[in-house]
């Protein structure tokens, strides 16, 4: 470890909030519907959404109403993806020749991609045309994004509403959010990205001949528009197999950087669109230095794990300074960890080394950053939703302790509320562990692992957790498409968002119809160090002590066979 | 539910002409026109115009007189249309044993010498471009000897492709083997 390291890891890291907060300021004068630089050009488009669909933007719906157009836009959403990639071979934009999917590679790429997850069964240079990259999973990659984003939205909406009944327009929420904050960004990045080095052809690859004489074939696609809308709307799905580590998706440290940035920062600005809105400005910077501080120290623990001894460089007698299997030399150390924390803290689950070759601990936290429940800062709207949850958790907690009725942000928090609230926080471990606990007994899933032992039982954990947090990445010697596990996953990733989306926007409901009440000196101080403390302890605990005993099992137990197994070789 | 389903079709079909076909052509387009050796990936290019290579791309190298890059888990090694990385866990057998008899045989062509972990360990991608300056000046006396040049010669040439951290900090040291081995040929004999 080093200065450069901490700094880099600190740059990246802080930089994504220090952008977040202007697109914040931006991105709730979108949600509140209000005019912005952009109306010139997107007015118009905005216009012919709203007459083409017959919505009108302007009528509030019900929490019911808003939940279940969205629901019916992720299904809709789901079919054509389901569709187009099953009927791929037969479909035009195909220069690879590729043939359409698998019944059950659809099913779950469909819902992965739906979700926000971007969890892949399959590697995409050997598996999808340039038709199902641009046409199908681009497409999800923002409307996804933007389906999170509305529930922020809406949540935000219910605490400013004084007895209330609606929590906005899911329609011009969708709209709005993906044509004004997506689409511009994504396409001024993507551009930048291009100017770096990111490749942006219909061309399928070309075939070099190398210097010693062989022939090469490199696979290309239209990388950067893609990338761009990867990292800002927090998906992670790449490309290439290799993902953020492949040099065409990310070729230079400035490029991993303008990426590592990107994975966070939409996540941070809804944190402030939402405390705009709400006019608890303040209340909100307590959330966002809750995550921050998580989030950090994520990232500093892998970037000590990985400059632990590796046994294999141990064994080999070669420099053990940091464990490189599976790291690319342009990124190193700290690069990677600050990546390892940015996409587990979000859900982005885009990688730029591969998580399965990190060592145990730093495998360990990438799960434990996302057994949090992706709010660090998680996906867009998403994240400060399910943080919203965790903040009435608190409130609750304290409450209790002190036997007053709990306040957040002007509403009291009653029974429906923290119902409600259990209800998204309880699918979390349901999923990742009861799945987990069926895929280490079944020998179906066990054909599927690359390792046995700890390490085994960390890629079964790993990708249960990653697709019920809708986080998408993996470790990879897992081969995942099979039957078992492309269904399974596909019902944890399916879960893992919809359910706590639904409890969300009903928690909004109930908030929206309630008083707005003005604090009194009674009323716990959410924007102060000690809610902070409080927060954060109920954030671990309810991550920590659930999943202690499976980790156990994992990455502990494996961080002590490694430490043996170092003693002994040297 | 069924009220919903009208503008959830419309939307989506207006959101795939938009998102899914207008902006990557607009980016295409844009990207084609104002960057466009970056935007065809970054080829390189011997002088009869053949594309050798990719800049950004690692490629197998195995001649004495050339630099190696790191060893790679995309297919066969380096290809370019499988990257993947080994996957393996810390504790691997396999991997162990890779890292072992790869050592043993850089330890013989350069006995004394520590060698870097990057010239053992297999890269996330499969296709590394680059190795660290540590493992370029570890194969320096092989290089020299092959190609029958002084050896400071060959590191001169290794300084001079040096790629540093943006700012002294942001990513690593490192150098391109594709170019490094171009200039290779461009100043020296390859046969000794």
């Amino acid at each position: 470890m080093n200065w450069q390291g901490w700094a880099e890891i600190a740059l990246t890291l802080s930089l994504a909030v220090a952008v977040g907060w202007p697109l914040g300021v931006f991105m709730s004068r979108v949600w509140n519907g209000e005019r912005t630089f952009l109306d010139p050009i997107m007015r118009p488009v905005e216009a012919l959404f709203y007459t083409a669909c017959g919505v009108d933007p302007k009528k509030s719906q019900s929490w019911h109403a808003y939940a279940l157009a969205l629901l019916a836009f992720n299904l809709i959403g789901f079919v054509i993806t389901y569709a187009v990639l099953r009927l791929q071979g037969v479909l035009p934009m195909n220069p690879q020749g590729f043939a359409g999917l698998s019944g059950h590679l659809s099913f779950n790429t469909a819902i992965s991609f739906v979700t926000n997850t971007n969890w892949q069964s399959y590697a995409g240079e050997t598996t999808m045309s340039t038709l199902s990259q641009m046409v199908v999973l681009t497409v999800q990659n923002f409307v996804s994004a933007a389906t999170g984003a509305t529930v922020a939205a809406a949540l935000a909406r219910a605490f400013i509403a004084n007895r209330g009944e609606g929590v906005g327009n899911f329609w011009a929420d969708l709209i709005r959010t993906t044509l004004y904050v997506l689409l511009p960004l994504s396409f001024v990045v993507a551009v930048l990205l291009v100017a770096l080095g990111i490749p942006q052809t219909l061309a399928a690859g070309v075939t070099a001949h190398t210097l010693e004489g062989a022939d090469q074939k490199i696979s290309l696609y239209a990388v950067a528009s893609q990338e761009a809308i990867k990292m800002l709307g927090i998906n992670g799905g790449g490309i290439f197999n290799a993902n953020s580590a492949h040099p065409f998706e990310n070729p230079t440290p400035l490029t991993n950087l303008i990426t590592a940035v990107s994975i966070n920062t939409l996540g941070w600005a809804a944190f402030f669109a939402f405390g705009r809105m709400v006019l608890a400005k303040k209340d909100v910077h307590a959330l966002v230095m809750a995550a921050f501080v998580l989030l950090f120290a994520g990232a500093a623990g892998v970037y000590a794990t990985e400059t632990q001894p590796a046994p294999a460089q141990v064994a080999a007698k070669v420099d053990t300074t940091v464990n490189m299997e599976g790291k690319e030399v342009r990124f190193g150390a700290p690069a990677t960890a600050a990546w390892v924390a940015a996409t587990t803290g979000a859900s982005n689950g885009s990688v730029n080394g591969m998580h399965s070759s990190l060592m145990p601990l730093g495998g360990g936290i990438a799960m434990f950053l996302m057994q949090l429940g992706e709010i660090l800062p998680g996906g867009i709207g998403s994240g400060i939703a399910i943080m919203v949850v965790m903040a009435l958790l608190s409130v609750f907690v304290a409450g209790l302790m002190v036997g007053r009725t709990p306040e957040y942000l002007g509403k009291k928090i009653e029974a429906r509320e923290i119902q409600f609230s259990i209800l998204a926080v309880v699918i979390i471990p349901l999923s990742m562990l009861g799945f987990s606990a069926l895929a280490a007994v079944l020998p179906e899933a066990l054909k599927g692992l690359m390792h046995s032992g700890p390490h085994g039982l960390s890629e079964i954990l790993y990708a249960y957790v990653s697709g019920t947090a809708n986080n998408g990445s993996a470790f990879a010697g897992l081969t995942a498409n099979a039957p078992w596990w492309d269904v399974t996953l596909a019902i944890a990733m399916a879960c893992g968002r919809f359910l706590p989306i639904v409890a969300v926007l009903a928690i909004a409901g109930a908030l929206a119809a309630k008083p707005k009440l003005a604090p009194t000196a009674g009323t716990l101080p959410t924007d102060g160090g000690l809610f902070v403390g409080l927060l954060i302890g109920v954030i671990l605990i309810l991550g920590g002590l659930q999943f202690f005993p499976a980790m156990a099992l994992g990455p502990i137990v494996e961080h002590f066979q490694v430490l043996g197994a170092v003693a002994a070789l040297r | 539910m069924l009220s919903h389903l009208r503008p959830a079709l419309v939307s989506m079909g207006l959101f795939t002409a938009l998102l899914g076909v207008a902006y990557p052509l607009a980016v295409t387009g844009v990207a084609q026109a104002a960057f466009p050796a970056q935007a065809g990936g970054s080829l390189v290019r011997d002088e009869a115009g053949k594309v050798v290579g990719s800049a950004l791309i690692g490629q197998v190298f195995a001649a004495p007189e050339y630099f190696h890059g790191r060893p790679s888990a995309a297919g066969n090694g380096y290809d370019a249309s499988a990257s993947s990385g080994s996957n393996m866990g810390p504790l691997n057998e396999k991997l162990i044993e890779r890292e072992k008899t790869d050592a043993v045989s850089l330890r013989a062509e350069n006995p004394g010498a520590v060698i870097p972990a990057d010239a053992v360990t297999t890269s996330a991608s499969g296709l590394d471009p680059d190795i660290t300056p540590a493992n370029a000046r570890f194969q320096a006396p092989r290089i020299a000897k092959a190609r029958g040049v002084p050896e400071k010669a060959v590191l001169a040439t290794i300084d001079q492709h040096l790629d540093q951290p943006l700012l002294g900090f942001i990513g690593q040291s490192r150098v391109n083997v594709l170019a490094l081995n171009r200039a290779l040929d461009a100043r020296f004999q390859k046969g000794g």
